[in-house]
């Protein structure tokens, strides 16, 4: 056979590999007893996208992430890579590698031996398990620890292992389990950027499960936000912040001001607040980022900008910024973050704020689930 | 954190007990082991290295401890066949029923050692259950004389006894072994049978080793199977031991092999005690 050919076949299929999701998940559901975890779970990775499973403790997005890597099964629905049912194989058989909360690391395996292991169990030739462990060593900046055991090197140390031992297997899929939970503060914003940028390097998909949204933020392409064993939304960081789809979204990721609005002729009221709006008659539900929120300027009546007056009842200094509440009246209190030399300026008694009405968001009100 | 009489006050009759009761006993077994029995049965205070030389020159003495060595090696083996395999059991795939087979493994050694001894006696004797059933099955004509006082009868008991004593470190060992590293190993592509190999035994040493030096050292000092089913082909050391303090009346010559075995038991629990180190990892 021409290697023509064959190069021309790898090809047609790198291409149907990008149309198609590299992994599916179909209406998959799981109860442990009478205890439901998750339900209707659909959700589509594509090939080289880093995806986060955001959610609470108790969300399901654990049991998400073991249901992919095959230590639990779905108690309905299916797992799809590519045209492979990947639910009903074992994990050893399935080409998805997972990094674990605590790592996991063989703690009788050196450094080396640990992240040889993948390669060791399926019979590869010394010589190629030799120079992909020290790549993959060298590729996390381990090199110099290949000798040592795990209980020697360090929290932050042992999550490069356990990530070079994961990749050193090419999985089509990475599953990482708050990987970073378990370091300190600086050190996990370091890894945040460092996995980000190694993702982009080796091209591997990645589902990432967090609790912390700003992690969520920073580091993906896409959030599946989970609630209660149900998705919530799932959308780029931007489109999730910018657009939350329900009230659950809109409070989970940053900060907002909830208004709880009547709808109508055209017209949202939240006294002492209107504005034009297109959302049907009705109650309604709208989202108002505190950053949206400005002290007012001089010019008046501005269309589409909504003016109101309120006395300051609360400051919080956040360094660059500052978080103040303001009492509008009707007992409507606004969450306004405005620039910290801005709040040094202003006179913080009776205060006049605007925001434009297209950056009040209506949302979806999220049903209390048991 | 406490006071100084605090101290004193809880460690000194722990003390004083271990002086009195232990050290005390083998410091005294220690000296009558260089002294000798005169012709009138009388203890000799003359300090000589004869018991030792008999010892080694009396084909007795040192064959029945050597045999006394290779049929606790065999309870040992025999343990661990048994013990690690249900302890695997237990801990990886009994789920909800775990609790209740541990106890099941536990409840024979609330049984007296006699009953147990006496047991087997029952079932391996030429009239008992044993042999009558092989009988009554046509597959033997004549009961099967090896099957009681013999060294088979003795490491069969001893197995039986003892395997609780190798189960339960090993037991101990696979329930410490974080279940996330078995996941992890599926994870990377090991089978089974390769994450049993690769991470489960390795992890769980520390608890074999322990299980078998418990197997080992009770069985090499154990009498009492021996005695009641042991026959004169069964005999063990410590056997030789009780009849030397006892009928024999020579206290000397059972104190210096008391004191050789008790070397051999130290030996062998230092050397115990750095393999199980060696293949710690907490």
């Amino acid at each position: 056979m021409g290697t023509k050919l064959e190069s021309g076949v790898v090809g047609s299929e790198e291409e149907a590999g990008s149309r198609a999701p590299l992994l599916s998940i179909r209406s998959v559901a799981k109860s442990f007893g009478r205890n439901i975890v998750l339900r209707n779970i659909s959700l589509d990775v594509s090939e080289g996208e880093f995806l986060t499973i955001l959610g609470e403790s108790g969300s399901g997005k654990t049991t998400l992430l073991r249901i992919i890597a095959g230590f639990e099964s779905a108690s309905a629905g299916e797992v799809w890579m590519g045209n492979e049912r990947l639910d009903r194989q074992p994990p050893y058989q399935r080409r998805v590698n997972t990094v674990f909360q605590n790592y996991a690391l063989f703690p009788h395996l050196t450094v080396e031996e640990n992240v040889a292991y993948g390669l060791r169990v399926s019979k590869r030739p010394d010589a190629e398990v030799l120079t992909r462990v020290s790549e993959a060593l060298s590729k996390v900046k381990m090199s110099a620890h290949a000798k040592s055991k795990p209980a020697k090197i360090s929290g932050g140390q042992q999550q490069r292992v356990a990530l070079a031992r994961a990749l050193v297997n090419r999985p089509r899929l990475l599953l990482l389990d708050e990987p970073l939970s378990a370091l300190d503060a600086n050190l996990r914003r370091q890894m945040q950027v460092e996995l980000k940028s190694l993702q982009r390097e080796v091209g591997i998909s990645f589902i990432f499960v967090t609790h912390d949204q700003e992690e969520a933020m920073v580091m993906s392409d896409r959030i599946a936000l989970l609630r209660s064993g149900e998705l919530e939304q799932v959308a780029t960081p931007r489109e999730i912040y910018g657009r939350p789809a329900t009230a659950y979204a809109a409070q989970f990721i940053g900060h907002t001001n909830l208004l709880k609005c009547e709808v109508k002729d055209g017209i949202a009221r939240c006294l002492p607040l209107m504005w034009i709006t297109k959302v049907p008659e009705g109650p309604a539900l709208f989202s108002l980022r505190p950053e949206n929120i400005r002290l007012a300027t001089g010019n008046v009546g501005i269309v589409g900008t909504v003016r109101v007056r309120g006395r300051v009842c609360q400051q919080a200094f956040h360094g660059a910024t500052e978080l103040i509440r303001v009492e509008c009246g009707n007992g409507l209190v606004l969450a306004v973050r405005i620039a910290g030399r801005d709040a040094e300026a202003a006179p913080m008694g009776e205060i006049e704020l605007e925001f434009s009405s297209s950056d009040a968001v209506p949302v979806r009100e999220s049903p209390d689930r048991i | 954190m406490f006071s100084r009489a605090y101290k004193t006050a809880v460690t000194l009759p722990p003390l004083v007990w271990v002086t009195a009761f232990l050290l005390m006993p083998y410091l005294l077994m220690f000296c009558y082991s260089f002294w000798s029995v005169s012709a009138s049965q009388t203890i000799v205070h003359s300090w000589n290295l004869d018991n030792y030389r008999q010892l080694l020159q009396v084909d007795v003495y040192w064959q029945t401890l050597l045999r006394s060595m290779w049929i606790a090696a065999r309870v040992t083996i025999f343990s661990l066949l048994l013990g690690y395999p249900l302890a695997y059991f237990l801990s990886f795939y009994a789920g909800k029923r775990k609790d209740l087979l541990y106890q099941f493994v536990i409840i024979p050694l609330w049984v007296s050692y006699l009953v147990r001894a006496y047991a087997w006696k029952t079932i391996l004797g030429s009239e008992g259950v044993l042999n009558t059933l092989l009988q009554y099955a046509h597959l033997t004509r004549h009961p099967l004389e090896f099957l009681l006082y013999s060294p088979f009868a003795v490491v069969l008991t001893l197995t039986h006894i003892y395997t609780p004593f190798a189960f339960l470190p090993i037991y101990a060992a696979l329930e410490h072994i974080p279940r996330n590293l078995v996941e992890a190993s599926h994870d990377l592509g090991a089978t089974p049978r390769q994450t049993f190999w690769k991470v489960i035994f390795p992890l769980s040493i520390p608890g074999v080793v322990a299980g078998a030096t418990f197997a080992f050292v009770l069985s090499l000092g154990d009498f009492l199977a021996p005695l009641l089913l042991g026959g004169p082909s069964g005999i063990m050391i410590s056997n030789i031991v009780v009849s030397l303090f006892g009928a024999a009346y020579n206290w000397p010559l059972g104190a210096a092999i008391s004191l050789c075995m008790l070397l051999l038991v130290l030996g062998l629990l230092f050397c115990s005690e750095r393999l199980e180190k060696k293949w710690s990892f907490s």
